[in-house]
């Protein structure tokens, strides 16, 4: 459903952060995408949706060759991928239902979002949504009012709404305490999975990663250097991906069952 | 090198011999150019004027006690006048600093290299000429009267809100912006909703911080015949009727009280 050609993105500095990456996502499919820090992996998905213009390459998004896209164009492609931030990324003196509402910018004209006139349908999309994440109570709180794990779940919300075929995940969990961390990666792999969406999740914690999803991308110096199921990560593929390290306490099967979502 | 090992000792202070000689030697310098530049003032001043000064002071403070109170119900009408300039100047400055702003931010202006040094110059060429000249010079442009105040103050105040509005432009969440843009919103969208809502508060502050500067402003405007009370100050001074000039600096003292009071007042419940 997503493939990438050939994707080189080569800043003006000369720092070549992503060299001819090739992947292809099938439709449903969830995977994270780890290596060190300067990796490309923020760059990699932010060429996805444009928010950084590649060098050259192409991104199929079904048929649509995004690269190649006008402005207008690009903004209703846009409208399919869902974004989500690690540092949330909400309009923090917008209110809880506004932020939600603002997923639909894509749709709605400029005069009806300037007037916060959006669709009944809209709005009942956003309480059915922020029900599902728990947040049904919050609608009308400021946005800087809530704590870090409910900021990130309107913040899904959000991206949901636009009604993607693809979410676009920048380290959802790196802001977050280590159970908000696994209460959020849950809820967008079981979102994922309700809505048959495709998503790639930027992560550092790779036994999170590992976890929830259902394949793994390793990156390293803007090279693919794994691709494969989060079981075969073994101490030599981190080496190679991030380097030398200890790495069996970090690969170390986590009890799950032993947390209660909130 | 502050720290000198003497017979074995570390020995720390706080500058070197060179650095305190350098220190000392400025200092020298800084005094011979004050005690020059006194003598230069001195020698050109009259001093039996300035011996004269709290005789004559003295003077003035005797003729001009008690304000003559009666005369209050005059002013009414001008304190209005200058408060209504200064609102009015203050509001038409926002309206057309709020696009200046956006061109000269270096984040949303459409052109670095075209019209952003165009924004920069409205800025500059604005603030840098006295609200008086405007005055003056509008005035022998549109005629006398509270208009030309309004204009006066107008045009000044654009360069000033729009320099503060832009830096504020230039500090917001540039994160925000993504996720706004990565929804699939228009340009005018993004601005509404990433852009917009992180500057309110500034612009809020920026506002009341204006029309308090602008009230004191436009009190003397009327010098130069813009209208509002400075046109009663310079007839009350022409014709030394010392009373009134007193009474009428008691009521811009108050104005500018009341305009601090409120702009303190706004800026906090935003903030």
């Amino acid at each position: 459903m997503l493939r990438l050609e050939k994707l080189v993105k080569t800043y003006k500095t000369g720092d070549q952060a992503l060299k001819a990456v090739d992947l292809v996502v099938p439709e449903g499919q969830v995977l994270a995408l780890i290596g060190p820090s300067g990796a490309g992996k923020s760059t990699l998905i932010r060429c996805i949706n444009r928010l950084v213009e590649p060098t050259s390459g192409k991104v199929f998004l079904g048929d649509i060759n995004l690269t190649g896209l006008s402005t207008g164009a690009l903004r209703r492609e846009r409208r399919r991928m869902g974004m989500i931030f690690q540092e949330y990324a909400l309009i923090e003196r917008l209110t809880v239902m506004e932020n939600v509402l603002s997923g639909r910018l894509g749709y709605v004209g400029f005069w009806r979002s300037f007037l916060r006139r959006f669709p009944q349908k809209d709005v009942d999309e956003a309480f059915r949504l922020l029900d599902r994440v728990g947040l049904a109570h919050m609608a009308d709180k400021r946005a800087d009012e809530l704590s870090g794990g409910q900021r990130q779940r309107v913040g899904i919300c959000r991206a949901l709404i636009q009604d993607p075929a693809l979410l676009l995940v920048d380290e959802p969990t790196a802001s977050l305490d280590p159970k908000t961390s696994r209460q959020i990666m849950r809820l967008i792999c079981e979102l994922c999975n309700e809505r048959g969406l495709a998503a790639i999740i930027n992560i550092h914690d790779v036994a999170l990663a590992q976890m929830f999803v259902q394949r793994v991308i390793g990156l390293r110096f803007g090279v693919v250097e794994f691709d494969g199921l989060p079981d075969a990560l073994t101490p030599d593929v981190l080496t190679t991906i991030y380097g030398e390290e200890d790495w069996e306490a970090t690969i170390e099967k986590v009890d799950d069952d032993s947390e209660v979502a909130q | 090198m502050p720290v000198q090992d003497l017979k074995g000792r570390q020995v720390w202070q706080r500058r070197s011999g060179r650095e305190s000689l350098a220190h000392w030697v400025m200092w020298l310098i800084g005094v011979a150019v004050f005690a020059y530049c006194w003598q230069q003032i001195s020698a050109s001043t009259t001093w039996f004027f300035v011996w004269d000064a709290p005789r004559i002071a003295n003077d003035i403070w005797t003729r001009a006690t008690p304000p003559r109170w009666e005369y209050i119900t005059q002013l009414g009408k001008p304190i209005w006048d200058t408060l209504n300039i200064a609102t009015l100047g203050t509001l038409f400055a926002l309206i057309l600093a709020v696009p200046v702003a956006f061109l000269a931010a270096r984040n949303t202006t459409p052109s670095v290299y075209l019209v952003r040094p165009v924004a920069l110059l409205i800025i500059v060429s604005t603030r840098s000429i006295n609200s008086l000249i405007w005055a003056l010079l509008l005035i022998a442009i549109i005629g006398p009267g509270v208009f030309a105040g309004v204009i006066a103050i107008a045009i000044r105040s654009i360069g000033f809100c729009a320099k503060l509005l832009y830096e504020a432009i230039e500090e917001i969440d540039d994160t925000q912006v993504e996720a706004i843009t990565a929804t699939g919103a228009s340009r005018w969208q993004v601005m509404a909703y990433g852009i917009v809502p992180q500057i309110m508060p500034a612009f809020a502050g920026i506002a009341v911080f204006r029309w308090d500067i602008n009230v004191r402003e436009s009190t003397v405007l009327g010098l130069v015949g813009a209208g509002g009370i400075g046109l009663q100050l310079s007839s009350s001074l022409n014709v030394l009727a010392w009373p009134q000039v007193s009474l009428i600096l008691l009521v811009i003292l108050a104005a500018v009280v009341i305009s601090e009071w409120v702009s303190a007042k706004v800026r906090g419940a935003i903030i």
